[in-house]
């Protein structure tokens, strides 16, 4: 009991003279401010791309591609090789017999952002049963386009980061002109970036001859194991089979993995700078305050209390500089929405999440680096010699 | 010189105080190096490119094919020098993550228009004596061990007549590209046998090159070219090569608007921890500094005193930061954004960030010593 009301006593002290050392103290605050404002921005981008992606796609539905890529897009079916994939056995068939599966022609046309740079717009081919096959699709706006005419609808996403893509506008795809006919959305996910017609329509209009992928709903999720070694048995096929989740999470993991890296690289050197900036600190703290904790001593204080009360102090503004981190990172991006290309030539449109977990993270590193920062100045303000410090020394 | 012994024990002081200090701005400018040197990097991919090259790629984006009957009118174009057709496409060489990139030419048009590229004559000769042929990047032979001779097998996602993805190249030569190694890493194959064999897309190609006698007019032969094509169904877009490298890079993202957030960060971060230091360390010596001054050193002298030991603190913790930073920079090339040595430019941005830090942090305390009164500051007041 004597040590903690000891600790009290010299923490409450210490901490009451911090304004007194303003400036000493602040280096430690928005030092590690800057850490973790950093740390949190980057690990948003990660969190919203993430989120982005695990969204697109559902464990019950396949995607099959032509093999030797790992991108839809450049990925190439015969019109019989996709009959093949739709009489496979695990496919759930509708009322009418039919396989509910979407067979996909995919193209990439060049769009103009809003700040009137060109990126890469994925202009989708789906077939008859695309709207049973993924339910998430809801039309916002407008209706959905008709079989064999020029006409698409627009990703909620798309529609938000390009030029003239509003319904009833008219754009120029391949020498003819194409109708806007309708927004959708899609649970936030990776389809919202991408323009939906019809795949004959498409494949008229381009001239293709080939298809990307088929898109499938399985009986149930179990199915997809007899689904996947039907097709891969199939000596006439060369194709991939995969369940969607997992497609498209490979495709965002070469990204998200660059970018934790330098998260925590950015962040890992950022933090060694901002403990040595600590270490300044408190060690300034400590020995202005030589005669002061000299004096305590005399009076009977042990050097535990001593100690703890530097901790405490750079605990505090550890933590404080750690949600300032925060709170500024959550203020400039929370919400903020990311244009970035992803994967096979789509400009994704990602809103960043800075989610709780982010700045519990943030602020974790906040007191690691106040911990370090504290440890030599606490360990030398114990041991000083009683007698030189009392005389300043 | 003769005072340069007093502002280094000046420096040292206080050890602790300097070594944290001196660290702290060495990790910055460690930072600040890897950076600057990633962003350095980007910006170099457009670098080696030339105006007198044009890159022709389809107006719906630029993976669309283009049929090849375009090459026949861009050669009769006034200016063009020469022209040739290219179709890309990646193969997988032996397991996932082998990716190679292959591009189906006229091999020996595409080493005319680009003469940085260095083949044997001899091999390229041999090129056109064998249709399923392949020329290799010396990058490539060295990363797979490969040999002239070798019949390399590639995993694509290209279908083949005979419905198989798997296409097969024989190696008869090597090439090399002077100025930037880091090209060399592909193979060049025939575009006839190409065209040939595959099922799908026949006859259509991913890009035409072309080189053109006169760069200055680069902007109209893009306009010329494209106006060729324009109102058909496979309308062009031709840029010279330096603004299709840049285009490529921007789809990348802003890097270099992130690379300048986090730099300004930790420069500020900086500027506040060094200009604490040196207001510290200036107030603790206040009475010796009134000393110099009542033993006769004129203020400018106390005050450039004050401003050099800024300066020597700030630019040596740069060079050791910045050594760092050289030191590991090849590093980066592992994450695939980087590569090479650190670019001497960033070196001196640094250093002369570092002196504009050094004056930033200093000149404050410096200009508190000039106004001192020698009275006062004996007597501690």
């Amino acid at each position: 009991m004597h040590v903690l009301k000891q600790i009290s006593a010299v923490t409450l002290l210490n901490i009451k003279s911090v304004p007194m050392r303003l400036g000493a103290s602040s280096v430690v605050v928005i030092g590690i401010a800057g850490v973790v404002g950093v740390l949190v921005s980057i690990l948003a981008m990660v969190a919203g791309f993430t989120q982005m992606m695990t969204s697109t796609g559902r464990p019950d539905r396949a995607i099959v591609i032509g093999t030797g890529t790992s991108f839809e897009v450049l990925s190439n079916l015969s019109r019989e090789a996709t009959r093949t994939v739709l009489d496979a056995p695990g496919i759930k068939r509708g009322a009418d017999g039919k396989p509910v599966a979407s067979v996909e022609a995919l193209a990439i046309v060049r769009g103009v952002l809003k700040d009137g740079s060109p990126a890469n717009l994925p202009l989708r081919g789906a077939g008859p049963e695309a709207f049973v096959l993924r339910p998430e699709l809801r039309i916002l706006e407008g209706r959905t386009f008709e079989p064999a005419v020029r006409e698409l609808i627009v990703g909620r996403s798309a529609q938000r980061q390009f030029r003239g893509l509003d319904v009833g506008s008219t754009i120029t795809l391949r020498g003819s002109d194409w109708s806007v006919v309708g927004v959708f959305e899609s649970n936030g996910d990776q389809h919202e970036a991408e323009l939906i017609t019809g795949a004959e329509t498409l494949q008229s209009a381009f001239r293709r001859s080939a298809f990307q992928s088929v898109a499938v709903q399985l009986d149930s999720e179990d199915s997809f194991a007899g689904f996947s070694s039907s097709l891969t048995a199939d000596p006439s096929l060369s194709v991939d089979v995969m369940r969607e989740p997992d497609y498209y999470q490979q495709q965002s993991r070469s990204f998200t993995r660059v970018l934790s890296m330098v998260a925590y690289l950015v962040g890992g050197i950022m933090a060694l700078g901002a403990v040595l900036g600590a270490l300044n600190s408190m060690y300034t703290a400590v020995s202005g305050r030589a005669v002061e904790i000299a004096t305590l001593r005399v009076l009977g204080f042990g050097t535990t209390p001593v100690v703890v009360s530097v901790f405490a102090e750079a605990l505090l503004l550890a933590v404080l500089g750690g949600v300032l981190g925060a709170c500024l990172a959550w203020l400039l991006f929370d919400g903020h929405v990311m244009s970035t290309s992803g994967a096979g030539a789509t400009q994704l449109g990602v809103p960043l999440a800075v989610a709780p977990r982010i700045i519990a993270l943030g602020v974790l590193w906040a007191c690691v680096i106040g911990m370090i920062g504290a440890s030599f100045p606490a360990v030398r303000a114990a041991r000083a010699p009683l007698a030189a410090a009392l005389r300043g020394h | 010189m003769k005072f340069f012994h007093l502002v280094w024990a000046g420096l040292w002081r206080n050890r602790a105080r300097t070594v944290f200090t001196l660290l702290s701005i060495a990790v910055a400018f460690l930072l600040f190096g890897l950076l600057q040197g990633v962003n350095a990097w980007f910006g170099s991919l457009a670098g080696g490119s030339h105006a007198d090259r044009l890159i022709v790629v389809s107006r719906v984006s630029q993976i669309e094919p283009m049929p090849i009957a375009h090459l026949r009118r861009i050669e009769q174009v006034p200016g063009v020098r020469r022209a040739t057709h290219v179709g890309a496409f990646f193969g997988t060489y032996q397991s996932r993550g082998n990716d190679v990139s292959v591009l189906a030419t006229d091999p020996g048009a595409l080493f005319d228009i680009y003469p940085d590229w260095q083949v044997s004559p001899d091999q390229l000769r041999a090129m056109t004596g064998t249709r399923t042929g392949a020329l290799v990047g010396e990058l490539l032979m060295k990363a797979y061990g490969w040999k002239v001779g070798d019949r390399v097998p590639l995993r694509t996602s290209l279908v083949k007549q005979d419905g198989s993805t798997d296409w097969h190249f024989e190696i008869v030569g090597t090439f090399s590209v002077t100025g930037s190694a880091a090209q060399a890493n592909r193979i060049i194959v025939n575009y006839d046998y190409f065209d040939e064999a595959r099922q799908f897309d026949k006859g259509r190609v991913f890009a035409f090159i072309v080189s053109i006698d006169d760069p200055t007019r680069s902007a109209q032969m893009c306009a010329t070219i494209d106006a060729l094509f324009a109102n058909s169904s496979d309308e062009t877009l031709t840029q010279n090569e330096a603004e299709y490298a840049q285009a490529q890079i921007r789809q990348l993202g802003d890097v270099s608007a992130m690379v300048n957030a986090i730099v300004g960060a930790v420069l500020f971060t900086l500027l506040f921890l060094t200009g604490n230091t040196m207001g510290q360390s200036v107030r603790e010596r206040i009475p010796e500094l009134a000393v110099l001054k009542a033993i006769g050193y004129p203020d400018t002298m106390v005050t450039a005193l004050v401003l050099v030991e800024s300066l020597l603190l700030c630019l040596l913790a740069a060079a050791l930061g910045l050594a760092i930073a050289a030191a590991l920079f090849p590093v980066t090339e592992a994450l695939g954004v980087g590569g090479g040595a650190l670019p001497w430019d960033v070196i001196g941005f640094g250093i002369a960030i570092a002196a504009a830090l050094a004056l930033a942090s200093g000149v404050p305390p410096a200009w508190r010593v000039r106004r001192l009164t020698i009275v006062d500051a004996l007597a501690g007041r």
